[in-house]
């Protein structure tokens, strides 16, 4: 009877105080699930997503008879334009010693400024210490986009 | 009994000539085409030093561009019996004697309208160069125990020197000139060490070769020549190395090194790094330490001394905070965070401490600085980078906790909320 | 009984006027009558009945999060990979979305797993409800459809091998074996188009096969009411008065809301503090790695495979697994219809067969594991 009674007495405070805490925890808790979703909602900034083909440059960055080195994926890639007008591209990581290459225009051929390592425009390691020759992947031109991606094996 | 076949003739002769055929056609199958020569027939069953066997014959190449014995032996191939064969008449030479034999190849291999019926693209100045050689010069002498054609080539069963098995490729050029110079007691006339082979085995030009399949690798013939082979002067050890090893080389003539190298008399390169046993050089050959060859030259207190501690630390420095850039890199990575772009540019990081260790051959501290700065400048950047990925991963958490606090609120509320009900339907409505 | 309105916290006036303008229009009041009286009995064993719900609600959570996936994920060889890599680092909370949508479908398979064993134990599955269990069946079989559509789509090296073992053994199947694996990999391998097509499975045809089976099985649930221990079911049908039940709104609704809200906690922990991996590329033409192994659900079958000889007299080892495990399949989906009386004696021989799948799928599926070690 007696607990009763002081149930009754309290109830309204108590009952008040849970739906304090219970309306308070729900809003609270769904707040905290719908700021994220509401933050994934919008779009980053970085819209590219550095796939299997990747925009190396556009057109005119390059002059004829010069070389850029641009990301792929996680690794370095050289895009080179050619003093009669081609594009190539190639990985940009020295099969030496992973040393980042360059293009030269006065030799006409890229180079390892690591060891003296010597690769012509198809990749191929012609001279110094590279062991084998350095990954050669396609370029396609969009409209002023310049496409580098992976070489599709057969 | 009469079976079919018999009773049809023609099937009879359509099927002997199938079997004919089919024989003949195994029996032309043979490997090699070696010719056939009387020699042979009876000298297979020799033993060794006259025995030469059918296999042994049939992979020399010379057998299979249809050379015979006559051809280097003279004789007659086709007598069978060995009176005949091996007679004066037929011009039959007998066993070379050893000063004989590099005139005896040159008859065919410094003849070029010779050597062009088979192969056009064959060098024809083997002879030429021998007679510069050491083992040429000293055979000229009279000296019998030097390397003449066939110890290098073999005999009898000789193979092209791009063959694997061939006693002169490059994979197996070290061990056929070890044959003579690891041979202390064969050498003891000659007033020259015998641990060459041993060094080269231990070097990172063996490695490269033996264990990493780089065929271009050097091999004893790179340096000391093959047919012409003399070691190379002291002045020109660098001339050598700096074949491959370019920039090394154009360092060390802008450094203090050439001028006293030169007049000590020392092969400079080989000074520090020796001639056959070179290994691998770590950070620490350079500096004061105990595992550095400096002091073998350099006293405490001379600028020399001093210049090599400085470009050590510089190197070791780099070193070091590339290290722990890597590993807050690597704790970023295991707790869930994506470095990628970091590790792109620790890369870079990693080019700058590889041509640090390119400049040391300038032996000047402030060349190797310059390239060790601009490694420290991204090791710090990549290390900030890594403390970022793992503040942002703090940052994660902290907000977890946040919302595990308000999930804990509401688990309380819905307890009271239930107690509440249950209460009011225990007590209150029926 | 206490089922009055009041038992429900206080509504505002606003809330009852969009009731009564619902009502008005859509028969609200008698749609939901039948909810406001739906009871659920209370016993020992009540807990047990959490675990559909919560199966229910990790899947609503999967459509949710495989939503907002949708948003930033491209189904193409070239790209799958790096768009998942792109939404765990550019995409604001990415990586928590990301995270919980891949432990939420381990956790997931695990409750569906659990719901199955707890009812095939309270033999929940007899007369009535044959029904019910089919269609739980069918739902379980669509959930590891899910796992294994959904586990492709990252294009890592490790989901790529998977798949193609995992499809390599179901072309193993006779006679409509190697069909299905051309269906299953739309083509002879695994490339870019088997890639499209799971893409396909996974969001489109599995999730709709499953919205249509979830209703059919809430409402056989919700016709049939739930079932209750033997024991009790006879006891409470010779005296009704001693029936021990609670309302579903609120008071069980309340108790599966906490459940729901500790299993909101574990996924945000689990995803804060334990990432979902991201791996390496598939690259098709590298060799398999060594330890391949399909995710946790499959490891038993795997592992029994694995086991089994490679030829057991006449016939091929592997296609005997097989075949083992579509025949132990379809007696489970079965089951109602073999295990006779709900209080008969061969229900003996059924609890034993679940409690040897129970322990032969636990010790496999440890085995599977250090042995991968």
């Amino acid at each position: 009877m007696d607990h009763a009674e002081t149930v009754t007495r309290h109830e309204p405070a108590r009952r008040r105080f849970m739906q304090f805490l219970l309306g308070g925890g729900l809003l609270a808790s769904a707040a905290s699930f719908l700021y994220p979703i509401l933050r994934y909602l919008v779009p980053p900034a970085a819209t590219d997503l550095g796939g299997d083909s990747v925009v190396a440059a556009k057109v005119g960055d390059l002059k004829p008879n010069s070389g850029k080195i641009f990301r792929f994926g996680s690794r370095p890639g050289l895009l080179v334009l050619t003093a009669d007008g081609e594009y190539r591209a190639m990985s940009a990581v020295c099969t030496h010693l992973n040393c980042t290459v360059q293009y030269r225009g006065d030799v006409r051929e890229v180079w390892c400024a690591c060891h003296n390592g010597f690769y012509d425009l198809n990749g191929r390691n012609v001279a110094g210490p590279p062991p084998r020759p350095l990954e050669s992947y396609d370029v396609h031109i969009k409209g002023d986009e310049i496409f580098v991606s992976r070489r599709r094996r057969a | 009994m009469t079976t079919r076949i018999t009773r049809r003739p023609w099937l009879l002769a359509f099927a002997a000539a199938c079997f004919l055929l089919s024989a003949a056609l195994c029996g032309a199958q043979t490997q090699p085409q070696a010719a056939k020569s009387s020699c042979v027939e009876c000298h297979s069953s020799f033993p060794a030093p006259t025995g030469v066997t059918e296999e042994q014959w049939a992979a020399d190449i010379h057998a299979q561009k249809g050379l015979t014995c006559a051809s280097c032996h003279g004789g007659d191939p086709k007598d069978a019996s060995p009176e005949g064969a091996m007679s004066k008449k037929a011009g039959f030479r007998g066993k070379p004697k050893r000063t004989e034999i590099p005139a005896l190849c040159a008859k065919c291999h410094s003849d070029g309208t010779y050597m062009r019926q088979y192969d056009p693209s064959l060098r024809t100045d083997q002879l030429a160069q021998y007679q510069t050689s050491v083992h040429g010069k000293r055979l000229a002498r009279g000296d019998t125990k030097v390397a003449v054609c066939i110890d290098c080539h073999s005999v009898h069963g000789i193979r092209p020197a791009k063959d694997p098995r061939s006693t002169v490729n490059p994979l197996n050029v070290a061990s056929t000139c070890a044959r003579c110079h690891s041979d202390a007691a064969y050498m003891k006339d000659y007033k020259i060490k015998t641990d060459q082979f041993a060094g080269y085995s231990a070097s990172v030009h063996h490695d490269a070769m033996a264990v990493r399949g780089d065929l271009s690798a050097p091999t004893c013939t790179t340096c000391h020549g093959n047919h012409g082979a003399a070691p190379p002067g002291v002045a020109s050890v660098e001339n050598v190395c700096s074949t491959c090893h370019v920039f090394q080389a154009q360092l060390f003539d802008t450094s203090p090194h050439k001028a006293a190298f030169q007049a000590m008399g020392t092969g400079s390169c080989i000074t520090c790094h020796s001639n056959h046993r070179i290994v691998h050089p770590t950070d620490k050959l350079i500096g004061t330490g105990n595992e550095s060859v400096c002091t073998n030259c350099h006293a405490s207190g001379d600028p020399g001394f001093t210049a090599a501690a400085r470009i050590n630390d510089d190197l070791t420095k780099l070193d070091e905070a590339l290290k722990r850039s890597d590993e807050v890199l690597d704790k970023a990575e295991r707790s869930g965070m994506e470095v990628s772009q970091a590790r792109l540019e620790e890369a870079q990081g990693h080019d700058s401490l590889i041509k640090a260790r390119v400049t040391v051959h300038s032996f000047r501290p402030e060349k190797v600085e310059q390239d060790t700065q601009a490694g420290m400048k991204i090791a710090d950047k990549t290390y900030k980078a890594g403390l970022q990925a793992l503040a942002e991963r703090d940052y994660r958490r902290k907000g977890l906790g946040l919302s595990l606090i308000t999930i804990v609120v509401v688990l309380i509320g819905l307890r009271m909320y239930i107690r509440q009900i249950e209460s009011r339907d225990q007590s209150g409505g029926s | 009984m206490g089922n009055t309105p009041e038992a429900v916290p206080q509504a505002s006036t606003h809330t009852n006027r969009l009731v009564r303008w619902l009502d008005e229009r859509f028969g609200w009041e008698q749609l939901i009558a039948p909810l406001r009286h739906k009871t659920v009995p209370v016993h020992k064993l009540s807990y047990w009945y959490f675990l559909g719900g919560m199966t229910l609600f990790l899947f609503m959570i999967q459509v949710l999060t495989g939503i907002l996936l949708l948003l930033y994920y491209r189904p193409s060889a070239n790209e799958a990979f790096e768009s998942v890599q792109y939404i765990m680092t550019q995409v604001q909370f990415g990586w928590l979305v990301r995270s919980i949508h891949s432990w939420s479908a381990n956790l997931m398979i695990f409750t569906a797993f659990a719901h199955m064993f707890s009812v095939l134990f309270l033999r929940a599955y007899t007369k009535p409800r044959e029904l019910t269990w089919i269609t739980g069946m069918v739902l379980l079989f669509l959930a590891l459809g899910f796992g294994f559509s959904g586990y492709l789509l990252p294009w890592n090296t490790l989901a790529f091998f998977a798949t193609k073992v995992g499809t390599q053994i179901t072309g193993q199947v006779p006679v409509i074996g190697k069909p299905l694996l051309i269906f299953l990999r739309g083509g002879e391998e695994v490339t870019g188009a088997t890639l499209t097509r799971f893409f396909g499975f996974h969001v489109a045809l599995l999730p709709g096969i499953t919205t249509l089976m979830i209703t059919l099985h809430i409402l056989l649930i919700q016709r049939l009411g739930m079932s209750v221990p033997r024991g009790l079911e006879a006891a409470w049908k010779e005296l009704p008065p001693n029936k021990r039940e609670t309302p579903f709104f609120p008071n069980f609704f309340a108790h599966e809301l906490m459940a729901w809200y500790v299993a909101l906690g574990v996924l945000g922990a689990l995803a804060a503090l334990y990432p979902w991996e991201l791996g390496s590329k598939a690259d098709p033409f590298a060799v398999a790695p060594a330890g391949i192994r399909p995710e946790w659900y499959f490891m038993f079958m795997f592992q029994t495979l694995k086991l089994i000889p490679a030829k057991v007299g006449p016939i091929d080892g592997e296609l005997l697994g097989i075949l083992g495990f579509g025949l132990v399949g379809l007696i489970w989906v079965l089951l109602p219809f073999l295990g006779g009386d709900r209080y008969g004696r061969r229900q003996v021989f059924i609890r034993g067969l679940g409690v040897f799948a129970l322990a032969y799928m636990f010790s496999m599926t440890i085995y599977g594991y250090m042995a991968a070690k």
